[in-house]
């Protein structure tokens, strides 16, 4: 019997059409428009100006704060604008707008790294390095690394868990990333357990990936210190509480921490990342992206360079097919439909999924018949219907003691219901407003 | 037979006596002294209810009017001045006299002028439109056109134009309570003062981009390009952002703001029509789009004899 957690959740088609493509380099596109707001926090402050040159990797914008991250140029090129764009968050943001010079090499060179196992550094050299080369959480959440690593004292940490579950449907990234870089990846889960001190680490991988599951078997044969389990396929187990249940029975408490119960979560993505910036000094500029959809034909995975127009990709595969309603930034679950392709790739862009006219159409809400799945699929215990229903009445104090703030915004009570309720719209809402609350009261 | 009548008409009246006891002492142990004046004040209130004082309900405005000592800071917008007076003359505090105002809509963004370009099929609410993504069309500042304002408004003082898909204000309905300036998650709405034939001139744009964003994404958009802060003699329009502002204080109506506006996004309001002396002048569809929503307003003040422009 295989793992997973015990309460709710849900199975939606996998559409994993891309599992078998090998991830392609896509070649540095002409102009790169690099949002300063890619992590979840403080935005990074600019440190560049207009006409600057700069390099591949260098520091266009510093962390503006303890919760922020820097942002490395993904190309060599000249910075011909800061501009205002819009990013996936729907809104104009902050942009940094680099020409890349193309009679630099450097920016179409394949960058050879060959597996280095050795670490030479210590403790601290590595959580530097992992804090200048901007790394975030890659799975998504975008949540700054270093952050989650700086552990306080009377946080005991004795479990490193590796987030490869890739629970999203159509998304293969992580998937490929695994089985493409299997022997980087255990190094780089050998270099946080030496840098946290960490004697356990089990990497999570759904049951739908098994030649995943053998690969990195097979590379960590050698340290018995990391696991592989593979898990019951399950909508959300990407999710840090749901994996950490699932693995290790713990139950991270209502508004805590993995970290309460001794647990650190880190993306199989994020994990490469540390080894490229902790082994060769590399900082986050590029990252794998799944281009697909129904029915784009040439769908793939992706070397992408941070700041990449989402045009682009969609071109590589071939173009916008007939009848696109909808392109998603991320997941059909989770992600985020963009305004327009002009978007760039930002450091949480997983995968780009197009939807065509017939899927994207939301269907009519209807009344709430009370048959309950909503609650039977939560996987935080919550009644969806009633969090709804409280937020579109405005009663914001009872949807707080209601836990409105414990939802993880997965969309399983939207996914079930029959009768098509807007449910997470308006519980996302809510807990707009209760937040707001609780700063104004603090 | 007489004497079972008698004995049940003087155990009534018993326990008629005793309950009336009871209530007595209870009424005169727990007796709870309220101010005369509360009551008094509460009936002058508009009785609305709305919130705009900032108190929940006219009752507790009213207790606040007649505990608080310095009450000049307090006004109800709805009953406005006439009643702020009468509560002085009960309470014999000093009330301060406040302008009135009125909710004026700042985004000419209808569907002609501002294009849609995204679909958007989630919950209509503004709220929730705004807290998803910059809007339908390219303009992130304007109307979303859900009419969060009008659901909330207790005066039927706003509707939305289906075929311009803004919200209209009726003037003369509007008690500027406040309460659709706080439903607005795009700040669009302005209190503005209401001087007696209720003439206005504002921005109606809030679009921060810089010109030829803003004029891609909306016909009407503000596009910062200062020529009313050139031409305005009273130097009551500032630039911040790209966009201009229109402080209505200093603000001498004297139009020629209006006229220099090359996307027309300065609104004028209730103004009599201009004597045209060139014959081919075209009026531009912006401003004509307003005057025929002020058009019901504007019937009152038609009575009055225009006067010539400043």
């Amino acid at each position: 019997m295989l793992k997973t957690f015990p309460k709710g959740g849900v199975h939606p088609e996998e559409n994993k059409f891309t599992s078998s493509k090998a991830i392609k380099r896509m070649s540095a596109p002409k102009v790169v428009y690099v949002p300063i707001a890619q992590h979840i926090g403080i935005p990074s402050e600019i440190v560049v100006d207009r006409k600057d040159k700069v390099e591949i990797g260098q520091v266009v914008a510093k962390s503006g704060g303890f919760v922020s991250s820097n942002i490395h140029s993904p190309v060599a090129g000249t910075v011909t604008k800061l501009d205002m764009m819009v990013d996936t968050s729907g809104y104009k943001k902050q942009c940094i707008v680099i020409r890349t010079d193309q009679k630099n090499e450097a920016n179409f060179e394949e960058p050879n790294f060959p597996l280095k196992k050795e670490i030479t550094m210590n403790q601290k050299d590595i959580l530097q390095h992992i804090k200048d080369s901007g790394i975030v959480g890659l799975g998504g959440a975008t949540f700054p690394s270093h952050v989650k690593l700086d552990l306080k004292n009377d946080n005991h940490v004795d479990c490193l868990i590796i987030n490869g579950v890739e629970c999203e449907p159509y998304l293969t990234a992580d998937h490929r990333l695994m089985l493409e870089k299997a022997d980087e990846i255990i190094v780089g889960i050998q270099i946080l357990m030496h840098a946290l001190h960490i004697h356990e680490a089990v990497i999570g991988i759904e049951n739908n990936k098994k030649d995943a599951v053998a690969v990195l078997k097979k590379a960590a044969k050698d340290d018995s210190r990391i696991k592989v389990a593979a898990l019951k396929v399950k909508y959300p187990q990407g999710s840090e509480k749901q994996l950490i249940k699932a693995i290790l029975k713990r139950e991270v408490p209502k508004g805590g921490l993995p970290m309460d119960v001794g647990v650190i979560v880190h993306n199989v993505g994020t994990i490469f990342a540390i080894y490229q910036a902790v082994q060769y000094d590399q900082p986050l500029i590029e990252r794998v992206v799944t281009v697909t959809g129904k029915k784009i034909e040439n769908a793939s995975n992706f070397w992408v360079k941070i700041g990449t127009p989402i045009k682009d990709l969609v071109e590589e595969v071939g173009g916008l097919p007939e009848g696109t309603r909808k392109i998603v930034n991320g997941g059909p679950m989770m992600g985020k439909a963009i305004k327009n392709t002009d978007v760039p790739v930002t450091k949480g862009t997983s995968g780009i999924l197009v939807i065509d006219e017939e899927e994207a159409s939301r269907q009519e809400a209807k009344n709430c018949i009370r048959c309950g799945q909503c609650v039977f699929v939560c996987p935080m215990g919550l009644e969806p219907h009633l969090l709804m229903n409280l937020s579109e009445k405005g009663l914001y104090e009872r949807a707080a003691s209601e836990d409105v703030m414990t939802c993880i915004e997965c969309g399983s009570c939207s996914y079930v219901c029959p009768s098509h309720r807007p449910l997470l719209d308006y519980i996302r809402f809510g807990k707009s407003i209760v937040k707001k609350l609780n700063t104004a009261k603090n | 037979m007489i004497l079972s009548v008698i004995y049940s008409a003087i155990l009534l009246s018993s326990i008629g006596m005793t309950a009336a006891i009871i209530l007595f002492i209870v009424s005169k142990k727990f007796y709870v002294y309220e101010d005369p004046k509360i009551t008094e004040v509460e009936d002058i209130l508009p009785a609305a209810n709305c919130a705009g004082c900032g108190s929940p309900g006219c009752r507790a405005f009213a207790e606040k009017l007649v505990h608080t000592e310095d009450i000049s800071e307090l006004f109800c917008p709805v009953g406005g001045n006439e009643v702020m007076k009468e509560v002085a003359k009960i309470l014999g505090k000093e009330v301060a006299e406040k302008d009135p105002t009125v909710a004026v809509l700042r985004c000419q963004g209808s569907c002609d002028m501002r294009p849609k370009t995204t679909l958007y099929q989630g919950p209509r609410t503004c709220a929730i439109s705004a807290m998803v993504y910059g809007g339908e069309t390219e303009c992130q500042y304007g109307c979303l056109g859900d009419g969060d304002c009008v659901e909330v408004c207790d005066f039927d003082a706003m509707y939305m134009d289906e075929e311009s898909g803004l919200p209209v204000i009726i003037t003369d309905k509007c008690t500027s309570c406040g309460a659709c300036v706080k439903a607005c998650p795009r700040d669009i709405i302005e209190m503005r003062p209401k001087n007696k034939r209720d003439l206005k001139i504002f921005v109606g744009c809030l679009n921060e981009d810089k010109g030829g964003i803003a004029k891609r994404s909306c016909d009407v958009a503000c596009i910062g390009c200062s020529k009313c802060v050139d031409v305005c003699p009273k130097g009551a329009i500032t630039m911040n952002n790209n966009l201009a502002y229109i402080d209505p204080v200093a603000c001498a109506l004297c139009r020629k703001c209006v006229e220099v506006c090359p996307t027309h996004s300065i609104i004028e309001t209730n103004f009599p029509p201009k004597k045209v002396k060139k014959p081919t002048e075209e009026k531009p569809k912006a401003a004509k789009l307003e005057v025929e929503k002020v058009a019901v307003v504007k019937a009152n003040v038609e009575s009055e004899k225009p006067k010539t422009d400043a």
